[in-house]
């Protein structure tokens, strides 16, 4: 019965949503995205014989906060998965800043600047809140094995380690949880761990950032300061693409937003034309308006 | 004991460091060694004697500890085939250093120095790592498990074929001994005090000893040293790992043990990380090996069963996973308590009454119920101590298990970075800025 509500619709969108009536309505067509930071082409992913996602294609324009929405199912984090590594997609490609990164492993993924965290916070439970966040920033020189034992070369290691240190703590101050800094990470609050993991993602120095629902099981004062903290650091020239459940909130903090459903890219645009399109009603709501 | 009646603030500063922390431990099981010893009667000679094998399982335990600390307490990777590696590394080091076979029945080796036969012990047990490695560390952790203990069994049943018993490389006859071992005519004590000049203190030793404890008293003053020595090669490991724990590396380490994938999301190569901290665990327990029986004259494949890697995983445990303190304390405390502390009271009891044992466990058992007297059953448990080790080191788990998971020390934060983080650095002072997230250089903002 809603098939048919959706067949008879006499708006023009219906049909052709997924590519067509973002470039009707004019600035907002894949192609024609200024400066696109990640983009994704034909993706597919399938197990066994399900398929999660369906030859998705969508981009995500540099220095945007852009939600990427759809119902349970829809494909969204499998999406994520085969973006950042952790999946091998089936078929289909992923640029990021123009270049093919199909198929890397998720540290090599990472390293291109294109970070993501979890939808449960993956906060590295027996380590302290400081040790966290002194994990992330790349290109450690104390990381190779024989740097951190020999003699001479420990000195350059710890010479770097200061400079981490007091990132690290710069970090914890902009993110207001210096307190919590020798704290085990497994003590800390699920709002808390939300900021740790933004904040620990950051100081891999990103270009980009997936964030897998950020918001899912924080209080609403501390998502307030999250939202503010991404609002910050999308001025500081940091693309966002955020999965999430909740729709106001992608409506009102997201300047795109990509709708996904039964493993298809339903249709992208602003807010506003997302708003008004039938089709997203009809997979998100259920067909009640 | 005695830093008791010092002011409390110093007591408490010395307690607060951990070399002082060992030192109490090592020093409260002397005592309670001299004093058992004391108590059964030991001649000085005796008395030695007993210190010298204590000290020479403490040193043993707190070696292959440390290594198992690096596999399980920093990265946690389950190795359960400690002792295949030990193996490898002993034999390895016995077929490379082994002097050529003077007649056609012995078996010979290369006869390489001794400390490349070390070296090449701690190099084949380090790429057998990486062979176990390679398949087992992609798989979930319970694989690697299985892996390793499965290797362990393998390397034994290797070491006792007859295919390997003997053959020749070039001209000449070497091999694995088989079933009936290799003899091991090393005496790296004396070697290695002799390149080290120590042997002037050996031959004053010796000299200060003769007297007192009468004639061959090298002997006894040699294994004294053996004891010593492995201390120091702990002290050494220690600062090693210690070193590693403490750095970048270190820190990847701990986050693979927390979670992997999220550590992989941060762009750490997880893989690499693992094999390296994997391979370098194994060389340590290869060189573990060699310490262990390079002095004992002879080995056996059956000495390498898996019992004994248990033994290191209860000696990791009761000290704290995690902690090379609580390794070095969990060493020592399994070698003092668990696995000589039985014998020492068998000994014990045995010196003060007539232990009239029954023969077996009817025999222990039914005089309870007959007579109401419980001394044959008693005397049968101390009859048999050595058997019901094991089931005392069970119980100690399991009450370890309840009580106690984290050990002597595992609970404690040891934080992994080579610069202290407990004070924000100087020149930090105030936060009013809000600071900006490094990424647009967080240094200029200043």
């Amino acid at each position: 019965m809603s098939d048919t509500e959706v067949e008879t619709d006499p708006e023009p969108s219906a049909s052709g949503a997924m590519r067509d009536s973002g470039a009707v309505e004019g600035e907002t067509g894949p192609e024609e995205l200024a400066d696109v930071s990640l983009r994704i082409e034909n993706l597919r992913k399938e197990f066994g014989g399900i398929v999660a996602v369906d030859d998705a294609s969508f981009a995500v324009e540099s220095g945007t906060i852009t939600g990427l929405i759809g119902p349970n199912g829809a494909g969204k984090s499998t999406t994520f998965n085969c973006v950042t590594g952790v999946y091998e997609p089936t078929a289909g490609t992923v640029y990021f800043e123009g270049e093919d990164i199909t198929g890397l492993a998720p540290h090599a993924v990472a390293n291109k600047g294109l970070v993501r965290t979890f939808q449960i916070a993956r906060e590295l439970r027996e380590m302290t809140v400081l040790e966290n966040l002194m994990l992330a920033p790349k290109g450690q020189r104390g990381e190779a094995l024989w740097r951190s034992l020999l003699p001479f070369f420990r000195n350059e290691v710890v010479e770097q380690e200061t400079e981490i240190l007091e990132r690290c703590w710069e970090t914890l101050d902009f993110f207001e949880i210096d307190h919590l800094a020798d704290e085990y990470a497994k003590n800390l609050s699920g709002g808390q761990r939300k900021l740790l993991e933004l904040a620990r993602a950051l100081l891999t120095d990103p270009e980009m950032l997936l964030l897998d629902e950020p918001f899912a099981g924080v209080n609403p004062s501390l998502e307030e300061r999250l939202l503010t903290h991404i609002h910050d650091l999308q001025e500081e020239g940091y693309t966002f693409l955020i999965v999430e459940h909740d729709m106001d909130l992608i409506m009102q903090h997201c300047e795109r937003i990509i709708v996904m459903h039964q493993g298809k890219v339903l249709t992208e645009g602003t807010p506003a034309d997302i708003r008004s399109d039938e089709e997203v009603i009809e997979a998100y709501l259920g067909g009640e308006v | 004991m005695s830093d008791a009646t010092d002011s409390q603030g110093l007591a408490g500063r010395l307690w607060g460091r951990d070399p002082v922390k060992v030192l109490a431990l090592l020093a409260v099981i002397y005592a309670v060694y001299i004093a058992l010893g004391l108590a059964i009667g030991f001649e000085i000679r005796g008395q030695i004697n007993s210190i010298a094998t204590l000290t020479f399982y403490i040193g043993v335990f707190g070696i292959m500890a440390l290594a198992l600390n690096l596999h399980w307490g920093y990265t946690g990777l389950f190795n359960i085939g400690i002792v295949g590696f030990m193996a490898i590394g002993i034999y390895t080091m016995a077929v490379v250093s082994k002097p050529a076979a003077e007649t056609a029945s012995q078996v010979g080796g290369l006869g390489a120095p001794l400390w490349v036969g070390m070296l090449a012990g701690m190099v084949a047990a380090a790429v057998l790592g990486l062979l176990v490695a390679l398949p087992a560390l992609r798989l979930r952790a319970d694989y690697l498990a299985i892996v390793t203990i499965a290797f362990s069994e393998i390397v034994r049943f290797t070491l006792l074929s007859r295919t390997f018993q003997e053959f020749r490389i070039g001209d000449r006859t070497i091999g694995l001994g088989g079933g009936s071992g290799l003899l091991l005519p090393f005496n790296p004590l004396q070697s290695f005090l002799d390149v080290t000049r120590l042997n002037v203190l050996q031959d004053a030793l010796v000299g200060l000893a003769e007297p007192i404890i009468g004639g061959n008293a090298d002997a006894v003053i040699n294994s004294f040293l053996y004891g010593v020595l492995l201390l120091v090669i702990v002290a050494i490991y220690y600062v090693v790992l210690t070193r590693i724990g403490r750095s970048p590396f270190g820190r990847v380490l701990k986050a693979i043990r927390e979670d992997e994938d999220a550590t992989k999301a941060l762009g750490k190569d997880t893989n690499v990380v693992k094999t390296k901290a994997f391979m370098l665990g194994c060389a340590l327990m290869g060189l573990g090996g060699v310490l262990w029986y390079m002095q004992s004259g002879a080995i056996t494949p059956n000495t390498f069963r898996p019992r004994l890697t248990f033994f290191i995983w209860i000696a990791l445990i009761i000290g704290g996973a995690g902690s090379n303190t609580g390794s070095v304390m969990g060493g020592a405390v399994f070698a003092a308590a668990l696995f000589q502390g039985p014998r020492y009271l068998q000994n014990l009891v045995e010196s003060a009454v007539e232990v009239d044992a029954p023969s077996n466990f009817a025999g222990a058992v039914a005089p309870i119920f007959d007579s109401l007297s419980v001394n044959p059953f008693l005397f049968y448990v101390i009859d048999n101590v050595r058997q019901l080790q094991l089931v005392f080191m069970g119980l100690v788990l399991i009450w370890l298990m309840h009580n106690r998971p984290s050990g002597m020390l595992g609970h404690r934060k040891e934080a992994a970075a080579s610069v202290s983080l407990t004070r924000r650095p100087a020149g930090q002072t105030t936060a009013a800025d809000g600071g900006r997230p490094g990424a647009g250089g967080g240094d200029g903002d200043e």
